[in-house]
């Protein structure tokens, strides 16, 4: 039962080069709906558009899917229990969640509800709990409740000493961030979207029929266009003429520390936010290892994906306090990304039937678990916009492969490697990865373009030497499949 | 389907020089069925790509042999003497006391031996580990990465590299950037260094930056260049598409910790007695899992030294327990061994290894157990960082084998 991309009889259409309408006859229609930005948001509506008879194009700017935001985020997927009640982004929080974890249950995507914990490491943030707790109940969440210092000492026993008590959310959970768009834009793809990469939009120019796009690849028509751009989403907004926001990008620092860790902790712990402003959490990954962040800064360069010296040791006071032990364990990796914000804490969805086009703006740290209900609204908005969307119809099911600790690895399955010694032959010798699992990505319905976007597909090169092992391994598998 | 279940008398997890010499000498002692186990699908560690001369001194001839050259003497050392050898087979992790899960494209396994060898290595800290700031581009490597892209895969490497570190292995990283046609604009250690110690080639003209802190890495798709600053506040950036960070070692002890094997706070390996014993029954450990990193010649020794032991156990089953440990005081930075054996045994050559954090001009060593006095030595020469220095090891019989830590100060 290897757990490959079921083959598909339709030609699927990628594009990551070449004039965009180069293989197209003259006269050719134009797109019925285009979606610009395919990290988790846009590809979660381009899937959800794909239910319909539609001509659908989603575009990025990268060479890959999820390859902004969406990549560099907590991996959380969230309850919703301390979002701003009655707000948009609230219920799409609240549904999303659902959607999302019967998707991954059906998907395979890797889902741990390992819950967390509000830690209150002062007087205030104790107090602050009981208001939490009613804030959850108003979010129409129920579960939560708290515990005193000893109950949390029990469930946390390697957490630094002064821990008062905590709000317990025993449904936050961790998923893995990599696998979520790929899996939809896999199952966008498999059902007739064009997913065209490198392509970046210049310009538009818009008429009462189409809009065109100037892309780094040529023009693009499009009668209705869905604005998912991101960080980018205020500048694409302004081509179409309008300036509602400012995307300032809010940067978020994360340490990933080492699977040795991964022990000393439990829970999602997640700092009581208070007038001195947020903390940070400390949260396992379904990788297995351990996160440490992130931090917040407001900066105007949208490229500023770099780490900075302050801020790791910023973040490694912090945890010093959270779970000190951790401090004396490897650092896997630094990372950054950048979060959307806009000067409001709701999402900016804006709809647009009469220049037909929406858009999906400022969603910041909750996209990833919100991404399905966002989809299923945004289609909605386009229902409502003049264009027949016709009857739904089922998409073509897609089983990803397993990226999570907590679930089976082809590499402790001795059926699958009697069946096929490439998974049992290791390549990646920290995360256990083998040479049939990059076979498999790269031979994928939409396949990585550079060693970064084979490790985001199978975890090749994300352990703890960080390729010192077998880096020269892995990208020569990869270039020999590129040949 | 599950796993093939079977058993051997001697496991050694890991075939680089420490696994191969213990095999070979096991296998000829007469254990019984000893087996190597290698993950990677040549065996030989670490100096199957290391394409530069000197291993193995003397016994290989003038000017030692080449990394691979010794990588395959070891390889066909313990194949005659009669030890099984099985490349691309992964250890992935205890099922019992002195039983391990493999897996490999023969298939999953559980195999169970009397006596179980860790040699699993050590490897350089990478750029994140480090905590070094800046972009994630393509274009950073560490020296075991640098080497088999060049040596084992041909692979290319990019026009302009700035080697991070001091001492052989920089050398090494430096040798191999220039084979591999990459132009060496800088060497770049945050300690003093003279030319000397850094560059043994004449002629060679790469500047290098001694004192000097790489602050952060720039560029999106690709390396851009080093921001660096030296002690006296200085900063620059060197521009380069290729970096390389060597050395600064941290031994492969995954399996050791899954074991729940006691590792030496300054090693980061198990700790270990003279005769290479962990806290574990039955579980030895060799090689540079011990101590990051000695040469691939300490290593063999290593692992032919411990046969005699494994052997021991092997008839006599006798495991001490809650042994004293040796620890060092700042500057030193690690011992090893680490823990005092009750037997009398004495470690390799009969010396302990030591490494300090900052230079000593010969150093007055004490050794001391419960403010008892038990050596004194003076070394002759400075004790430099990234070097090993020795202390004599004929006071570890009069260490009390029940008594308190046994603690090494330097004067």
């Amino acid at each position: 039962m290897p757990e490959t991309y079921e083959s598909h009889p339709m030609p699927l259409t990628i594009t990551t080069a070449g004039e965009l309408t180069a293989d197209e006859p003259s006269g050719t229609q134009p797109y019925d709906v285009t979606v610009v930005g395919a990290g988790v948001v846009g590809a979660a509506i381009a899937r959800e558009l794909a239910r319909y008879r539609l001509r659908t194009a989603l575009l990025d700017a990268s060479d890959d899917i999820g390859n902004g935001t969406s990549k560099a985020n907590t991996a959380i997927l969230h309850t919703g229990f301390d979002a701003v009640p009655g707000s948009l982004e609230a219920r799409l929080v609240r549904e999303g969640q659902h959607r999302l974890r019967a998707y991954a249950a059906e998907t395979g995507i890797p889902v741990e509800r390992v819950g967390a914990l509000l830690v209150a490491w002062d007087e205030e943030q104790l107090a602050a709990l009981p208001a939490l707790l009613a804030k959850a109940e108003r979010n129409d969440y129920r579960a939560a409740r708290l515990l005193d210092a000893g109950e949390l000492r029990a469930r946390e026993p390697h957490l630094g000493p002064g821990a008062l008590g905590a709000l317990e959310i025993p449904d936050e959970s961790i998923i893995c961030p990599w696998t979520t768009p790929l899996a939809y834009a896999i199952q966008a793809v498999r059902a007739g979207v064009h997913l065209h990469l490198n392509c970046r939009v210049r310009h538009i120019d818009s008429d009462d029929e189409v809009h065109t796009l100037t892309t780094t690849r040529g023009p693009l028509r499009t009668r209705h266009l869905i604005n998912a751009a991101g960080l980018h989403a205020d500048e694409l907004d302004r081509e179409l003429g309008h300036d509602d926001f400012t995307v300032t990008p809010r940067r978020g620092q994360l340490i990933v520390f080492d699977k040795l860790a991964r022990d000393l902790v439990d829970h999602i712990l997640l700092p009581v936010p208070t007038a001195a402003g947020k903390g940070v959490l400390v949260a396992p990954t379904v990788f297995g290892n351990v996160l440490l962040g992130p931090t917040a800064e407001d900066l105007d360069d949208k490229t500023a994906t770099g780490s900075t010296a302050g801020a790791i040791a910023l973040l490694r006071e912090k945890g010093r306090r959270i779970l000190p032990a951790l401090l004396d364990e490897e650092v896997t990796a630094v990372y950054a990304g950048l979060r959307a914000a806009t000067g409001q804490e709701d999402y900016r969805i804006k709809s647009r039937p009469e220049r037909r086009h929406i858009t999906v703006g400022g969603i910041r740290s909750t996209g990833l678990t919100a991404s399905m209900a966002i989809a299923a609204h945004v289609v909605d908005l386009l229902g409502d916009s003049g264009l027949d969307l016709g009857t739904p119809s089922e998409l073509p099911p897609v089983t990803m492969p397993n990226l999570g600790e907590a679930f089976p690895r082809p590499y402790q399955d001795a059926e699958r490697v009697a069946a096929d010694p490439a998974y049992g032959t290791l390549v990646c010798h920290c995360e256990r990865v083998s040479a049939g699992e990059i076979r498999d990505a790269l031979a994928g319905p939409v396949p990585p373009r550079s060693p970064d976007g084979l490790r985001r597909r199978t975890r090749a090169g994300n352990g703890r030497c960080q390729g010192f092992y077998c880096g020269a391994a892995v990208r020569a598998l990869f270039e020999e499949a590129r040949s | 389907m599950t796993r093939h279940e079977r058993t051997v008398d001697v496991l050694i997890v890991g075939g680089g020089p420490a696994g191969l010499g213990a095999g070979a000498e096991l296998a000829a002692s007469g254990a019984g069925r000893v087996e190597i186990l290698e993950r990677e699908q040549a065996a030989g560690g670490i100096p199957r790509h290391c394409h530069h001369g000197g291993f193995g001194g003397h016994t290989m001839g003038r000017g030692g042999a080449t990394g691979p050259a010794y990588a395959r003497s070891c390889v066909a050392a313990a194949e005659r003497a009669g030890a099984t050898l099985r490349t691309g087979v992964t250890v992935t992790g205890w099922a019992g006391p002195l039983t391990v899960d493999t897996t490999a494209p023969t298939g999953l396994e559980r195999i169970t031996a009397r006596a179980v060898i860790l040699a699993t290595g050590a490897r350089e800290r990478p750029r994140s580990a480090r905590l070094v700031p800046g972009s994630r581009p393509p274009g950073v490597y560490t020296t075991g990465e640098l080497q088999q892209a060049v040596h084992l895969y041909r692979q290319r490497i990019g026009t302009r590299a700035v080697v991070i570190g001091d001492g052989p292995i920089s050398r090494a990283a430096a040798d191999t950037l220039r084979i591999a046609g990459v132009d060496v604009v800088a060497v770049v250690s945050d300690r003093p260094v003279s030319r000397l110690t850094a560059l043994t080639r004449t002629g060679d003209r790469t500047p290098v930056l001694g004192r000097t802190t790489l602050t952060a890495l720039t560029g999106r798709e690709r390396l851009t260049g080093v921001l660096v600053r030296h002690h006296d506040g200085r900063t620059a950036t060197l521009r380069c598409d290729t970096v390389v960070f060597t050395g600064d070692w941290i031994p492969d002890h995954e399996l050791a910790r899954r074991g729940e094997i006691t590792l030496d706070p300054g090693t980061r390996g198990p700790a270990y007695d003279a005769s290479h014993r962990t806290n574990r029954t039955g579980v030895f450990a060799v090689g540079n899992l011990l101590h990051g990193v000695e040469s691939a010649g300490v290593a063999l020794a290593e692992g032919r030294a411990v046969a005699a032991p494994v052997l021991r156990h092997l008839t006599a089953g006798e495991w001490p327990t809650g042994r004293p440990s040796i620890a060092v005081e700042s500057p030193l930075r690690w011992i090893a061994p680490n823990l005092v054996g009750p037997a009398g045994d004495l470690p390799l050559h009969g010396r302990l290894t030591l490494r300090t954090d900052r230079r000593l001009t010969a150093p007055l060593l004490l050794v001391r157990q419960d403010g008892r006095e038990l050596h004194r030595q003076r070394l002759l020469l400075p004790a430099v960082p990234d070097r090993p220095f020795h202390l004599r090891g004929d006071w570890l019989d009069r260490a009390d084998p029940h008594g308190g830590t046994v603690r090494i100060s330097a004067r």
